[in-house]
């Protein structure tokens, strides 16, 4: 191994770990203010990417139907939930929030897909379809069980997980889809190659951790959200809405997956069941950082993607087994050293 | 799910008598789960099944077990139980194979699975695989790498069952040649960066490198291999042979050089070829009936078990068992294994208790990417 092989390991180690940060940030957030492992990070991505893929190719995205599936689910939860007190403006508010919007969305991509009226729109669209099953999501597994332990939200998270992977077998069919690269460049840095796109996750990556860093600090929402996160109780009492912080934090999880897809799928393959493996490698970052830091676990995912292109050079048919292994230190050092963890406040 | 496929129109079952003389196929394909790449197109092909032989009717039974072993296993035993299966197809995937081979032996029903799978026991004396066994195809690999005066192989391929399968037919075949083997790399289905094992690979440079994946995700190393630059040839296995491939490549798999079966370049044969007729009809009935470029090799694989059977079922009339028999069935068996110049789309069956597989070297022909296309090769 000379220098310029490991620049471009560490080049290629950074865009990966890039996309872990931004996951392992989103499933610090959702667990901090939900409680919930979010596994379905990963399923966000990948319809993300794949939507992106088919708006591209001026196909309407199977995300249209899961949308309407997912607006519908939540509609019934309401409806049930407000079984006591039918009254016109409570079904209208209900509607207005679930099937109402999905309808609008799946009715404007339905229409403007054909066009294909170039990357900005598609993204546009994109977004408007994934961000909404965040809520839908929270909606439909999770409100319901808002008080039950970590270890059953664990469990709805799994089964959320499965399904939505079965979902897009269905929606998206079983081929990889790639998009085109938003910028299509390459510049020479000394020794190296590094293309637009990789710059862009990186960059990207950046700009969106401290938008988040600044959402927490100044905003009345991102310092409710961090109240709800640090006592759920307190927060309630001086009356922040848990399922409000609920929904708000699943959609910008959905929001963060979004961004993940836009800027990795022109550099790999998705499949409808690739989100698992990028979302379990976020997730070990987010592990590392206690999953409720989030500067430990952004290093994390830096430290990871980089560890993970030096395997892949060294040890190919063990990098996974790296990858994974290296988890093993840090959660003993932290269990020796941290106190423990209180997971049931309530 | 359960797709009843009335091979025979009512017609048909009207004139035909005893319920006995009909022979009754069982068949599970993968149509779901991750398998459904191979299963969809053999799912599609059912219908070019021949529907007749030696003037008995065949009844296809169609299930789908959704890439389950577990389930193509209750599939077939229902089947057999119900409708009295003669014979049984499928899976479209090595594990539920397998495990269909083991139920072959135990209810002593002949199986041809459309998967490779290892022949041992008791299952492989009634299983009959329709696809080429990986030498077959690592050996025409290696014919062109010594014809080319290739002295050095990197390998990429997949840490799973196919990337080690292939790996050590490619390694049995090098021995004894002066073509030296490494780097050997490894990579997964879900990978999203191969960089690493690109670096080490172009830093070695060796004149070819092999890539041994499946579907979509076989065009990754070919994308980073044309990234980094690397001249050398490139070549994919049978397993890359998909028109997705194609589509996700794009121009990094020009040049891209390939092991295949006849049946996906059918239309570039030379007349001569015996698959030709047989691959250029079923081309032209299964895209009529699935949309133009639809064809898949797969889907042959499903084609080839319609032809061998027919020529079996020609063969076993002469043992004077009836169909739905277990005589009948035995007889079946022993026809499959004595096959003599049987042509399908994929290869020329010649079967022996020996090699269950029966192909041979016209079974694979090599095909190079030329202008986003599968190009024959002399």
């Amino acid at each position: 191994m000379d220098g310029t092989i490991a620049l471009f390991l560490i080049q290629d180690g950074i865009t990966n770990g890039a996309i872990y940060a931004l996951l392992a940030v989103a499933l610090v957030l959702v667990f901090a203010v939900t409680r919930v492992i979010l596994i379905p990070q990963g399923d966000f991505v990948t319809f993300g990417g794949l939507s992106l893929a088919a708006l591209e190719m001026g196909r309407v995205p199977g995300s249209v139907a899961m949308l309407l599936a997912l607006a519908a689910g939540a509609m019934v939860m309401d409806l049930v939930a407000a079984r006591h007190d039918f009254r016109a403006k409570r079904i209208g508010a209900i509607l207005l929030r679930t099937l109402v919007p999905a309808g609008l969305i799946s009715g404007a991509v339905v229409l403007l897909a054909p066009l294909q009226l170039g990357p900005a729109v598609s993204i546009l669209l994109t977004a408007c379809l994934v961000i909404p099953m965040g809520p839908y999501l929270y909606r439909i597994a999770f409100q319901p069980l808002a008080r039950a332990s970590v270890l059953v939200l664990l469990i709805a998270s799994v089964g959320a997980h499965l399904a939505m992977t079965g979902l897009g077998l269905v929606f998206f069919g079983a081929e990889g889809y790639r998009t085109a690269p938003l910028i299509d460049a390459n510049f020479q840095i000394g020794p190296l190659f590094v293309s637009a796109q990789s710059l862009l996750v990186i960059g990207a990556t950046v700009v969106l951790l401290v938008l988040l860093s600044v959402f927490f600090g100044r905003t009345l929402i991102g310092k409710a959200l961090r109240a709800s996160a640090i006592n759920q109780r307190g927060a309630r009492i001086v009356g922040i809405s848990t399922e409000l912080s609920g929904r708000v934090a699943f959609a910008m999880a959905a929001a963060i997956g979004i961004v993940s897809a836009i800027l990795i799928a022109p550099l790999t393959t998705l499949y409808y069941d690739s989100g698992f493996l990028i979302g379990l490698k976020g997730f070990v970052a987010a592990i590392i950082g206690g999953l409720s830091a989030y500067v430990p676990a952004v290093g994390a995912a830096f430290a990871l993607g980089i560890v993970e292109s030096f395997s892949s050079f060294w040890a190919s048919a063990f990098k996974e087994v790296i990858v994974f292994m290296s988890i093993l230190p840090i959660l003993l050092w932290r269990s020796i050293w941290s106190p423990p963890h209180d997971d049931e406040e309530e | 799910m359960y797709l009843r496929f009335a091979a025979a129109g009512l017609a048909a079952l009207a004139f035909t008598v005893p319920a006995s003389a009909e022979i009754n196929v069982c068949v599970t394909v993968s149509a779901t789960g991750p398998a459904a790449s191979l299963g969809v197109p053999q799912n599609n092909t059912v219908p070019f099944l021949p529907t007749e032989m030696g003037g008995e009717t065949v009844n296809y039974v169609v299930f789908d077990d959704a890439t389950d072993p577990t389930a193509a296993v209750k599939n077939v035993r229902k089947c057999i139980e119900e409708e009295n299966a003669d014979i049984i197809i499928g899976s479209s995937a090595t594990p539920a194979s397998m495990a269909l081979a083991g139920i072959a032996a135990e209810t002593k029903t002949p199986v041809i699975p459309l998967a490779p799978i290892k022949l041992e026991g008791d299952g492989g004396h009634w299983a009959f695989p329709m696809p080429q066994p990986n030498t077959q195809m690592a050996g025409a690999l290696l014919e062109h790498m010594q014809a080319n005066d290739v002295k050095t192989l990197g390998f990429l391929g997949y840490s799973d069952a196919f990337g080690e399968q292939f790996l050590n037919a490619m390694q049995a075949q090098l021995d004894g040649t002066d073509i030296k083997l490494g780097p050997v790399e490894r990579f997964a289905r879900t990978d999203t960066s191969v960089t690493g094992q690109v670096l080490k690979l172009v830093s070695a440079n060796p004149d070819a490198i092999l890539i041994v994946a499946s579907g979509t995700p076989a065009a990754l190393p070919n994308l980073t291999l044309a990234e980094r630059g690397y001249k050398g040839q490139i070549y994919q296995t049978h397993g890359a042979a998909s028109k997705d491939f194609l589509r996700v490549a794009g121009k990094a798999a020009e040049g891209t050089i390939l092991p295949v079966g006849p049946i996906v370049v059918a239309g570039q044969l030379p007349d001569d070829n015996s698959t030709k007729a047989l691959g250029v009809q079923y081309t032209k009935d299964y895209e009529a009936a699935n949309g133009e470029g639809s064809l898949s090799s797969f889907g042959g694989h499903m084609f080839d078990a319609g032809q061998v059977l027919k020529a079996a079922v020609a063969q076993a009339a002469d043992s004077g068992a009836e169909p739905g028999t277990p005589e009948y069935r035995a007889a079946l068996r022993d026809v499959l294994a004595t096959l003599k110049e049987v042509p399908g789309v994929h290869a020329v069956f010649n079967t022996t208790d020996d090699s269950h597989y029966g192909h041979d070297e016209r079974s694979r022909v090599l095909v190079v990417v030329k202008n986003g296309d599968w190009k024959y090769m002399q």
